[in-house]
C-alpha cells in the first residue's frame, strides 16, 4: 500500500473503497458476527465457526466479517445478515445451534426468522 | 500468464438448479464474438436463493436476479455491448416482507445518539478500509491540509467539549495550556485503563473503532505539538490491545502516522502502554508514573501535567471517549457538537447500563437526558415485578441517586450537585432486592484494595470505614457507628492526595445521605429489609398465602423445608441459611423476608408464628 499523500488521495480511496464495498454488499451476503469482549464472551466464536463451517458445507458463498459492541450486550452473540444492499438484519442471542435454520430459512428461502430477529438496520 | 477479460459476468446457479443458463451464456457470447474478452465465471451460492439465478457483471457491479434462458441475449446485447443495464432484471427490494423494527424504532436505540460510537459494531475494526470508507480521516485529512493548531484548538474550545473520563475538565483549555507550556517535547496521551467496576465503554470504543482514538490523538497532537502519543490500556482488554495495535501499524502503512502524516510534513507516532490494572493508575499523575516505568502513586499536583507530566514534559491527558470525539467534532465543527447537551454539559456520552435493568448494554445519549429515560426507555426499566431502589452513576467513588430523583438531567453540574458524578460512564441500577448498607461495603472494600497506601488517612481511613461497614452488615453494628463513619469519610476526603481517597467516602457518604433509616434499621432493629444481609433476616412461610406446592421444598439446598403437598410448608430454621432460593421460586409471595429475631429457631418446625428467643450466632 503506498502512502497516502494529501486529503485528496485520502478523498480518492475512499471514492473507490465505498465502490468496492458497495460491489460487494450488493452483488452478495454479508454476514457480521459481534466479536468484541461481550459477544466472544457469550460465545460468539463457537457461533462464527459454525457459520462457516455450515456455509462451507452448502457451497454458500458469503463473506463472513467481525464487528465490534453494538451496545446490545445482553442480546449478544449478535449476527446480522445483510443481502444485496437491503436492511441489515440482526439476529440476537444467536446460539450455535440456531445457526443452520438461519442459513436455511434465510438464506435458501429467504425468510427472515422472526422469532429470533431483533430489529434492522435500513 | 493470465489472461485479461474486458469483463467477468458471475453466475451463481441456485445449488445447480439452472446449469443451462452458464452454457447458454458462452453460446451467446461465441455468437456474438465476445467470447475472448467477456468471462464467465460460475460462484458458489451468494444466498439469494429464492431470487433465482443470479448473475453479477463486473466491473460494473451490475447484479441481476432470477435470470431466465429467455434474458440472454438481451443481457449480452445491452450490457455486454452496449453497456447498458436490463432495468427489468435489476435487483429490486421485496416490496413488504413482515415488518421488522428498524434500530431507531426499538426503543433501545431510540434515545440514543452515537457519535462517539458510531462506529461500533457496525465496522470492522481491523480493516482501515472500511474505517476510511465511513468516513475515517477526513478530520485528520481537514486539520493537517487546511487549519492551524491554534484554529484546531478554538475548534474544540467552541465545542464545549470536557474530558469523559472523570471530572469534565474543559478539554479545548488543557490543550492550550499544553500547548502553551514551554518545552521543546511534549507528549499526548489516551487514558484507557477504565477501573470501574461494571464500566466497558472505553473497552468497547478501543475495540469497536480503535481508529477513531488513533485520529482523535493524531489530531491532539497537532494542535498541541508533539510528535509522541501514548495510549495507555489495561492489560485486561487483550481484545482492545490487539486491535489497537494493529490500527496503528495499518495507519503507518498508509502514511496516517509515522513521519510526514498525509504529505503534510507532520511528524506523528503512537505507542501502546499496558497497565497491570490498577483503579489508581486511571488517575491521571499514577498513570504518568505507571508510563514512566514506575510504581503507579500518584503525586500532588501544585504542578500542572500541562506542564510538566510525562518525564516532566508538558503532558495533554485526555480519556479515550474524549480523543474520540475529536475527529467528528472537526468534520462537523464546534458550533454543531455544541447545540448538542446543554448549557454547560456539551455532545454526548457513552453509558454502561447495568444492574437490575431489562436491557442491559452500552449506550450512547445526549447530555441532559434524565436518568428516569436512562432506565426506563432505553434499560427497558426493571425486571418484572421489581422497583427500582436507585442508580448509581461515577464508579466506585461516585454516588447512589435514590430512585425518588430520577428525574435528574444527566450533565456533570446536576450529578455533582445529586451527591453524585458523571465519572466516566459506570451506570448501575439498584432495585428493591438491593441493600445500600451492602453496596456501600462493596466499593469500600474495593477500593480498599486499590488503594496504593501512599497516604495514611486513604490507606487507614477506608480500611476502618470497611470494618465498620462489615460489622453493620453482620449485625455488630453498635449506635454511634453512623457517626464515626461520617467522621471518617471526612477526613479520608480532606487529606488524601489524590481523586481515589478524596472520594472514596462517596459511597458511604451518599447511601447515608439518602438511605440513612436503613442503616438504622441494620443497627437499631438488626434487620436488613432488602433481605441482603444474611445474618439479619430469616425466611418465613406465610401460612394463608402457602398452597404447598413443593417447589420451596425441592429448591432448597439445605433440604431445609417440610411439608405435605397442599398442606403449608415450613422452613427449619436452624438447617436454614438464608440463601433466598425458596423466595425466589415461590409464585405466590408466600415466603417473606423477617428479622432473625422474629423466628423461633428449632429443628421441627419454626414457621414463625410463635413469639420468638435470641437467635444464636
Ligand atoms: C482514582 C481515579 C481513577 C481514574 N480512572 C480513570 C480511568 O480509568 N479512565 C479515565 O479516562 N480517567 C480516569 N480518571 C480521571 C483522570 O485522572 C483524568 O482526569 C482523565 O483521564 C482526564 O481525561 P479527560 O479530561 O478526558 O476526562 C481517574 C481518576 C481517579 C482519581
Amino acid at each position: 500500500m503506498p502512502k497516502i499523500q494529501s486529503l485528496e488521495e485520502l478523498r480518492t480511496l475512499r471514492a473507490q473503497l465505498k465502490q468496492d464495498i458497495k460491489a460487494r454488499t450488493e452483488t452478495s451476503t454479508t454476514i457480521t458476527v459481534g466479536m468484541g469482549t461481550c459477544g466472544i464472551a457469550a460465545g460468539a466464536r463457537e457461533v462464527m465457526q459454525v457459520f462457516l463451517d455450515e456455509l462451507a458445507t452448502r457451497a454458500i458463498d458469503a463473506h463472513v466479517v467481525t464487528t465490534g459492541c453494538i451496545g446490545m450486550c445482553s442480546k449478544e452473540p449478535l449476527v446480522d445478515i445483510q443481502q444485496s444492499d437491503g436492511p441489515r438484519i440482526t439476529y440476537g442471542n444467536v446460539h450455535p445451534t440456531m445457526v443452520p435454520r438461519i442459513i436455511e430459512e434465510h438464506l435458501i428461502h429467504g425468510n427472515t426468522v422472526q422469532q429470533w430477529v431483533v430489529g434492522q438496520l435500513a | 500468464m493470465a489472461e485479461l477479460y474486458r469483463a467477468d459476468v458471475l453466475v451463481s446457479c441456485l445449488h445447480g438448479r439452472s446449469p443451462e443458463l452458464v452454457s447458454a451464456l458462452k453460446q451467446e457470447l461465441d455468437r456474438r464474438g465476445l467470447a475472448g474478452e467477456v468471462k464467465v465465471v460460475e460462484t458458489g451460492c451468494r444466498g439469494f436463493c429464492t431470487m433465482g439465478p443470479v448473475l453479477t457483471i463486473q466491473p460494473n457491479g451490475i447484479f441481476y436476479t432470477d435470470v431466465q434462458l429467455a434474458d440472454v441475449p438481451e443481457i449480452v446485447e445491452e450490457t455486454l455491448v452496449k453497456g447498458r443495464a436490463v432495468q427489468r432484471l435489476l435487483y429490486k427490494e421485496p416490496a413488504t416482507r413482515k415488518v421488522i423494527p428498524n434500530y431507531d424504532a426499538i426503543p433501545f436505540y431510540s434515545k440514543q445518539m452515537r457519535i462517539v460510537l458510531r462506529n461500533c459494531g457496525m465496522i470492522d475494526p481491523q480493516s482501515i478500509d472500511e474505517y476510511i470508507a465511513v468516513g475515517g480521516y477526513e478530520a485528520l485529512g481537514k486539520v493537517l491540509s487546511s487549519m492551524t493548531p491554534e484554529q484546531v484548538i478554538a475548534e474544540v474550545q467552541k465545542s464545549g467539549l470536557r474530558g469523559r473520563g472523570g471530572a469534565g475538565f474543559a478539554t479545548g483549555r488543557k490543550w492550550e495550556h499544553t500547548r502553551k507550556a514551554a518545552g521543546e517535547v511534549k507528549y499526548v496521551i489516551a487514558n484507557g485503563d477504565e477501573g470501574d467496576p461494571g464500566a466497558f465503554m472505553d473497552r468497547a470504543l478501543m475495540e469497536g473503532d480503535p481508529y477513531a482514538v488513533l485520529e482523535g490523538l493524531t489530531i491532539g497532537g497537532f494542535a498541541v505539538g508533539t510528535q509522541q502519543g501514548y495510549i495507555y490500556v489495561r492489560d485486561e482488554y487483550p481484545l482492545a490491545v490487539q486491535n489497537l495495535r494493529s490500527a496503528i501499524d495499518r495507519a503507518h502503512e498508509y502514511g496516517l502516522l509515522g513521519s510526514d502524516v498525509l504529505g503534510s510534513g507532520f511528524d506523528f507516532d503512537i505507542r501502546i502502554v499496558r497497565g497491570a490494572g490498577a483503579f489508581v493508575c486511571g488517575e491521571s499523575s499514577a498513570l504518568m508514573q505507571s508510563l514512566e516505568g514506575k510504581v503507579g502513586e500518584p503525586r500532588a499536583k501544585h504542578v500542572h501535567a500541562t506542564d510538566r507530566g510525562l518525564w516532566d514534559r508538558p503532558s495533554c491527558l485526555n480519556n479515550v471517549e474524549t480523543w474520540a470525539n475529536i475527529p467528528p467534532i472537526m468534520n462537523k465543527g464546534g458550533e454543531w457538537f455544541a447545540s448538542i447537551g446543554t448549557e454547560r454539559s456539551k455532545g454526548t456520552k457513552a453509558f454502561c447500563l447495568v444492574g437490575k435493568v431489562r436491557n442491559p448494554g452500552l449506550i450512547e445519549v445526549p447530555m441532559g437526558i434524565t436518568l428516569r429515560e436512562i432506565v426506563d426507555d432505553i434499560g427497558g426499566g426493571p425486571p418484572k415485578g421489581r422497583e427500582i431502589k436507585a442508580v448509581q452513576t461515577g464508579g466506585p467513588s461516585g454516588g447512589c441517586i435514590p430512585a425518588s430523583m430520577l428525574d435528574l438531567p444527566v450533565d456533570y453540574e446536576s450529578l455533582t450537585e445529586a451527591g453524585s458524578m458523571m465519572g466516566s460512564g459506570g451506570m448501575i441500577v439498584m432495585d428493591d432486592r438491593t441493600c445500600m448498607v451492602d453496596i456501600a461495603r462493596y466499593f469500600i472494600d474495593f477500593l480498599k484494595d486499590e488503594s496504593c497506601g501512599k497516604c495514611s488517612t486513604c490507606r487507614e481511613g477506608i480500611k476502618r470505614m470497611l470494618e465498620i461497614l462489615t460489622n453493620i452488615s453482620a449485625g455488630l453494628g453498635k449506635p454511634g457507628d453512623i457517626e464515626v463513619l461520617e467522621s471518617l469519610a471526612k477526613t479520608v476526603q480532606l487529606a488524601s492526595l489524590c481523586g481515589l481517597g478524596k472520594s472514596a467516602p462517596n459511597p458511604v457518604l451518599s447511601t447515608l445521605h439518602y438511605f440513612r433509616e436503613e442503616y438504622e434499621k441494620h443497627i437499631a432493629e438488626q434487620f436488613c429489609p432488602a433481605g441482603v444481609c444474611r445474618a439479619l433476616i430469616a425466611y418465613q412461610v406465610v401460612a394463608e398465602k402457602c398452597k404447598g406446592c413443593g417447589l420451596c421444598i425441592k429448591a432448597c439446598p439445605q433440604e431445609g423445608i417440610s411439608g405435605t403437598a397442599r398442606q403449608p410448608h415450613a422452613i427449619d430454621q436452624v438447617k436454614c441459611i438464608q440463601c433466598g432460593a425458596c423466595f425466589e421460586v415461590c409464585r405466590l409471595d408466600a415466603i417473606q423476608v423477617v428479622p432473625r429475631s422474629a423466628v423461633t429457631v428449632g429443628s421441627n418446625g419454626g414457621n414463625g408464628y410463635k413469639p420468638v428467643r435470641e437467635v444464636v450466632r
